[in-house]
């Protein structure tokens, strides 16, 4: 037996676009079959004889050992939810073929399937077995689903009643819980508060070291790093790289953000109409005019993210003790400089957003990006984080312990 | 892994459909745990936040009862083969209200779990065949009705009443070879849900409930058992009061039953992978 776990050949998906509604009236069908009887049969009946298509997945082709963990990364609408939704059966391709050694689960949502009226017992059951677990599997690893999901004491409460906490980490703790060869996972880390997003994404970890092969399509950068040691972009419906994690990440990243951003003045609110940032010696310069059809207050925030997306600083004119009040103004040019010298040399990302300190009136989420180069040139990758703080150290001598003295200690 | 888990792993192809689809109803026996708790959830949600809970499965074909009881038994005066009228239409009802419950609910099934169809692969043969087992449960407690009636009336059941399951499973096969073409068709086409109402409606009045089949005259009978309905009634009527004899008819209503059902089977298999972009 080859160690392929899967094989995608060519895949296609055809959708067609421009009408409103997915589903066809009966009148429209019947009056296109009057006025168009063949293309009708040739169809299947799914043809409407004016719409535009578009190939939502086109010329994919890879494959997967057994064992890999893969992450599936790209833009809204790149295709990423049309691939899985192929390779976990729910919908058929429009060309192409997949071949898939061994038992697929895919996760595209938590709790699918769910019935608020019924009782967090029942659910596990009913949901086990739509994933496709057998109910003797279920019963086996009860304890354990109920345990990490941390809902003892609701276990027999509908879960209509639940917390939405409560609701996803159950919804979750089924799903962590099936053990098929080749597992597909859409996403579903994004749910719960942060430590339980750690707790799955550990659970994740544990899986992949079992050996399956897992799919994960997720926008998060950071949680398809952790996981992922090959990533494939997506771009378009097509496959735009396919590799090593850091590599195709790296890549994605430097997509489309720019050191300058412009926008035409709105009618309505106040809107940033220009903004940059550029480096100079140990220093970013950031400048972000606006214009606004009233006068406010400006309230500039900014957020410095490192290049897989985690905040690194972020801070607004607002919060900056002490409140620096710019005067109401329609218009103007604020200026920032930040210091770079605590800055890890590295790629970086920023977001911003402008209102009076009441209202968000415009915001630009990584909007801009820049790249700290710092004084000295080297990138070492020893360094940890993104912060180089000019720390302190001390060294001091101190006595030398004896043999005796550890003998003594190990006696007594 | 589990202790299940065969050697080789098994392999899948997925292509676009073309063509005839296999029916491929092993798959579906793979599944029947997953088909099981479909039903059972469907039971259990049923009856949930009423205040009547289970009695409506008595409350709904006992009020129908009465109601055509009045109408065509007193002022219409509806002859009942030598049965009194109530008893004489409860023991349609029951199988009628079975059949038209689970043909509404599979028609409307594949709408109604659309987010699992959009989310998660399994057998969708499985969601209507859910819904129409999950009417034998108000069937069981309506028959137990039934067997009061029988009690109070004084009516004796022939032996023939143990062909009373093939009668059921009948009915239920009507349903669901029905209920797979129009839920198939309710995915796509919305309009099906509104028709529903006045086919239910329409069939009742095809179907010897509220009247006897000898009220239809002879030649006329062969085409009435073309309704699968008709054979079921006649059967039911047959198998427990044992009056008339047994309803000729009857194989007309299995040949249409099995032909109907195949071709269902066929156009949901066919229509299947493209459920989840149209739902």
């Amino acid at each position: 037996m080859s160690d392929t776990a899967i094989r995608v050949e060519g895949l296609g998906k055809l959708f067609q676009i421009g009408t409103p509604e997915q589903y066809q009236t009966l009148r429209d069908a019947l009056k296109e079959r009057v006025t168009a009887p063949f293309r009708f049969m040739r169809n299947g009946g799914s043809g409407k004889a004016s719409t535009e298509t578009f190939w939502a997945l086109r010329d994919v082709s890879f494959e997967v050992k057994h064992g890999e963990v893969i992450g599936i990364i790209g833009r809204n609408g790149a295709g990423k939810s049309t691939l899985l939704k192929i390779l976990s059966r729910i919908t058929g391709p429009t060309e192409g073929y997949v071949e898939i050694h061994g038992r697929v689960g895919s996760l595209l949502e938590v709790g699918t399937g769910f019935h608020q009226e019924l009782s967090g017992r029942e659910n596990i059951f009913l949901n086990g077995a739509i994933l496709g677990m057998k109910k003797a599997e279920i019963l086996r690893k009860f304890d354990e689903i109920v345990a990490f999901a941390e809902v003892e004491k609701f276990i027999d409460t509908p879960v209509k009643h639940y917390s939405s906490g409560m609701y996803v980490r159950l919804a979750f703790a089924v799903a962590a819980h099936l053990e098929p060869e080749i597992l597909i996972v859409d996403e579903v880390l994004a749910v719960g508060d942060q430590r339980f997003q750690e707790k799955c994404l550990k659970k994740m970890g544990e899986v992949g070291k079992q050996g399956r092969t897992i799919f994960f399509v997720s926008h998060s950068v950071p949680s398809i790093q952790r996981l992922c040691k090959r990533v494939i972009v997506l771009d378009k419906g097509r496959v735009s790289n396919d590799g090593p994690a850091m590599e195709a990440l790296a890549e994605y990243l430097s997509g489309d953000q720019k050191s300058t951003y412009f926008a035409t003045p709105s009618n309505s609110k106040p809107t940033i109409t220009m903004a940059g940032i550029e480096e100079t010696r140990r220093t970013l310069g950031l400048t972000v005019e606006f214009h606004s059809p009233f006068q406010f207050a400006p309230v500039l925030g900014f957020v410095i993210y490192d290049p897989v997306g985690n905040p690194v600083f972020g801070t607004s004119n607002r919060l900056e003790p002490p409140a620096i009040k710019i005067p109401s103004t329609s218009s103007g040019r604020i200026e920032v400089v930040i210091p770079t010298e605590h800055f890890r040399p590295n790629r970086y990302l920023i977001s911003l957003w402008l209102g009076d300190g009441y209202t968000d009136y415009c915001e630009l989420p990584k909007v801009l990006q820049v790249e700290i180069s710092g004084l000295q040139m080297d990138k070492s990758s020893q360094e940890v984080g993104s912060m180089r703080l000019p720390v302190e150290w001390n060294i001091r001598k101190i006595a030398a312990v004896t043999e005796e003295a550890v003998s003594l200690f190990k006696g007594a | 892994m589990t202790v299940t888990q065969p050697a080789t792993p098994p392999t899948l192809i997925i292509r676009p459909p073309k063509g005839w689809v296999k029916l491929n109803l092993g798959e579906l026996w793979a599944h029947r745990e997953l088909l099981y708790f479909l039903v059972w959830r469907d039971i259990k949600v049923r009856y949930k936040q009423t205040a009547l809970g289970a009695a409506w499965a008595v409350l709904q074909p006992v009020l129908t009862m009465l109601v055509f009881s009045v109408f065509f038994g007193r002022l219409a005066k509806i002859p009942s083969d030598g049965v009194p009228y109530p008893i004489f239409t409860f023991a349609a009802l029951l199988p009628w209200q079975l059949f038209a419950y689970a043909l509404n609910e599979s028609a409307n099934s594949l709408v109604t779990s659309q987010n699992l169809i959009k989310k998660v692969y399994f057998p969708r043969l499985a969601v209507p065949m859910s819904s129409v087992l999950a009417g034998l449960v108000d069937f069981s407690i309506a028959f137990g009705v039934l067997l009061v009636l029988m009690f109070y009336y004084r009516i004796v059941p022939t032996a023939a009443i143990l062909l009373l399951p093939l009668f059921v499973l009948l009915a239920v096969a009507t349903a669901l070879s029905v209920g797979l073409w129009l839920s198939a068709l309710n995915v796509k086409f919305r309009d099906v849900r509104h028709t529903i109402p006045f086919l239910t409606q329409f069939w009742l009045f095809a179907t010897p409930v509220a009247y006897p089949s000898s009220l239809v005259p002879a030649r006329w009978r062969p085409l009435l058992g073309l309704n699968p309905m008709t054979g079921v009634v006649d059967g039911f009527r047959w198998a427990l009061f044992g009056r008339s004899g047994a309803p000729e008819s009857i194989w007309v209503s299995a040949v249409a039953v099995v032909v109907l059902l195949i071709g269902g089977l066929m156009y949901f298999r066919r229509m299947e992978s493209t459920f989840a972009d149209m739902a």
